[in-house]
């Protein structure tokens, strides 16, 4: 039993590969190898990543604005203007992934191209392109929301709950 | 008859079956890396002629069986058996693409480490005296395996530093008996040297309870190890026997583990290691991260490169460990860890 607390503690630093072989419980060994593993596995330098995402993500976002103040020159009301805004916007994202350009800004730009809508599109074209072999209906149609499933389903049920909330709170008189 | 077995779990062969055919085709990406002069074929179409990348697959398969089977002298029908598998599900690249064959087939599935379980059982049935000609082949494919335990291509994603780049590429050799041998270097080359499989040891399923399958090599590393360290004990012997100990698709993660694990048990392998994961690409130049990966990988490497340097007879004994991850997108969903096989087959010539 002393031996063995002993060697929990060990994992709270550093565990070396000597604990990891010498750790008789499965369980315990498991733990003490992930970390193992976390230690020694490189990672991506989170600040260049953060950096380049704000680059990217900045770069779609402003080109987003620049569409809005033209089709707001246009003559369209802020509203129809924005919808055309992102009308063009998933355009263009599918229009890129389809040339599979979109692939490699991502590769560079991280979640700066994964957080705007554009980043959506590419989740919904891209399957799209994979499954087509399968067939319009198995392939396509079963498999377009393969990735972005999840963010539609969850979207409308947190809409959904807050808009519960909204009511309920619009009913006791506090909003 | 008990002799062939050797310690826990390995078997050292008698009459050591004989290697005398072999083909590698790989795709561009593997075509521009350090091994390109060493493969028999690169392939610029990533489709190789098919509609989808599962038939892709399937011709490579097709392609390199019939050039292994070619470059023996032999024809089809002659190989009693195939032994082949691939990473697709319900392995649909070698059933469909060995349909065309006239060669009784065992359809495996080791993950990656498929080339090292074709050659053990086909080493095995040839040994066994129940063929005198086997063939062992399988194959991967990049955007087929992505497709299957990924993204689709188009999909924008940062890979991690530890994920690994699966090999568009496939692998087959052709293994007789010694009497066949001795007919084929009579009629075909006496001056060549022939390279003979002298023993095996099968891996078992080993688990650490690795979950992250974007870091493969940690999860195969404990396998590899498990087979390279029992097959030092079986046999006997001591690290220097080997002229290379060579993985399959450890990668850098997976190097430093299996070294660091052996060193604790006393084998130090360190400056006999290759992995052929990391041989396969140049990491900077490819932006391949942790090296290559799959079943494709390590068959293309022994028929391409390994063979050829041992016929050249710069490395006389070697240590062949192709390491699989036992996952599907299934078991990683429903949260189970990543499990890892491996098997060694020692090659002399």
């Amino acid at each position: 039993m002393q031996e063995n607390s002993k060697n929990e503690q060990n994992t709270n630093s550093k565990p070396t590969m000597k604990d990891v072989l010498n750790q008789t419980d499965p369980n315990t060994r498991q733990q003490v190898y992930n970390q193992y593993v976390k230690d020694i596995t490189p990672t991506h330098n989170w600040f260049a990543n953060v950096c380049k995402a704000f680059l990217i993500g900045g770069i779609i976002c402003t080109i987003g604005q620049g569409l809005l103040n033209l089709y707001k020159a246009m003559g369209f009301n802020e509203e129809v203007a924005a919808l055309y805004n992102i009308v063009t916007l998933v355009g263009l994202s599918a229009l890129f992934t389809g040339l599979g350009w979109y692939g490699k800004w991502a590769k560079f730009g991280g979640a700066g191209t994964l957080v705007p809508i554009t980043g959506f599109a590419n989740s919904v074209a891209a399957p799209a392109i994979e499954f087509k072999k399968e067939g319009q209906v198995f392939g396509i149609g079963c498999k377009i929301f393969n990735i972005a499933g999840p963010v539609i389903l969850y979207g409308i049920l947190i809409s959904w709950v807050l808009g519960v909330i909204y009511y309920i709170l619009l009913r006791l008189g506090i909003v | 008859m008990g002799q062939k077995m050797i310690g826990k779990r390995s078997i050292q062969f008698a009459t050591p079956p004989y290697i005398v055919g072999s083909y590698s085709l790989v795709g561009k990406k593997e075509g521009e890396g350090p091994l390109s002069c060493y493969f028999d074929e690169i392939e610029e179409d990533p489709m190789f002629g098919g509609q989808t990348w599962e038939e892709a697959e399937s011709r490579l398969q097709y392609k390199v069986a019939t050039k292994a089977v070619e470059s023996a002298g032999y024809k089809e029908e002659e190989i009693r058996y195939l032994i082949a598998g691939d990473l697709l599900g319900q392995l649909i690249a070698t059933s469909f693409g060995v349909m065309d064959l006239q060669i009784p087939l065992f359809g495996i599935y080791g993950a990656c480490s498929t080339m090292g379980e074709s050659i053990s059982l086909a080493s095995t049935l040839v040994e066994g005296g129940f063929a005198d000609k086997a063939m062992a082949l399988t194959s991967s494919h990049f955007a087929g395996a992505e497709k299957q335990f990924r993204f689709p291509l188009d999909y924008g994603n940062q890979r991690p530093l530890a994920a690994t780049w699966t090999v568009t590429g496939s692998g087959a050799v052709v293994i007789v008996n010694e009497e066949e041998m001795k007919k084929h270097k009579e009629k075909h080359n006496p001056e060549e040297p022939y390279i003979r499989i002298t023993g095996i040891t099968t891996g078992k399923v080993v688990d650490f309870g690795v979950k992250d399958s974007m870091n493969m090599g940690a999860c195969m590393a404990p396998a590899a190890f498990d087979v390279i360290y029992h097959n030092l004990k079986d046999f006997g012997y001591k690290p220097e026997e080997y002229d290379k100990i060579i993985t399959g698709d450890l990668g850098y993660v997976g190097k430093d583990i299996l070294i660091d694990m052996l060193k604790e048990k006393g084998y130090d392998i360190a400056n006999r290691y290759l992995d052929c994961g990391i041989e396969i690409f140049n990491k900077e130049e490819q932006d391949t991260h942790s090296g290559g990966s799959g079943c494709g990988c390590s068959a293309a490497t022994l028929t391409g490169y390994i063979l050829k340097k041992m016929k050249k007879k710069e490395w006389k004994k070697i240590l062949f460990v192709p390491t699989g991850a036992l996952l599907s997108p299934v078991s990683f969903n429903e949260g189970n860890s990543v499990p890892g096989i491996a098997h060694g087959v020692i090659l002399e010539v």
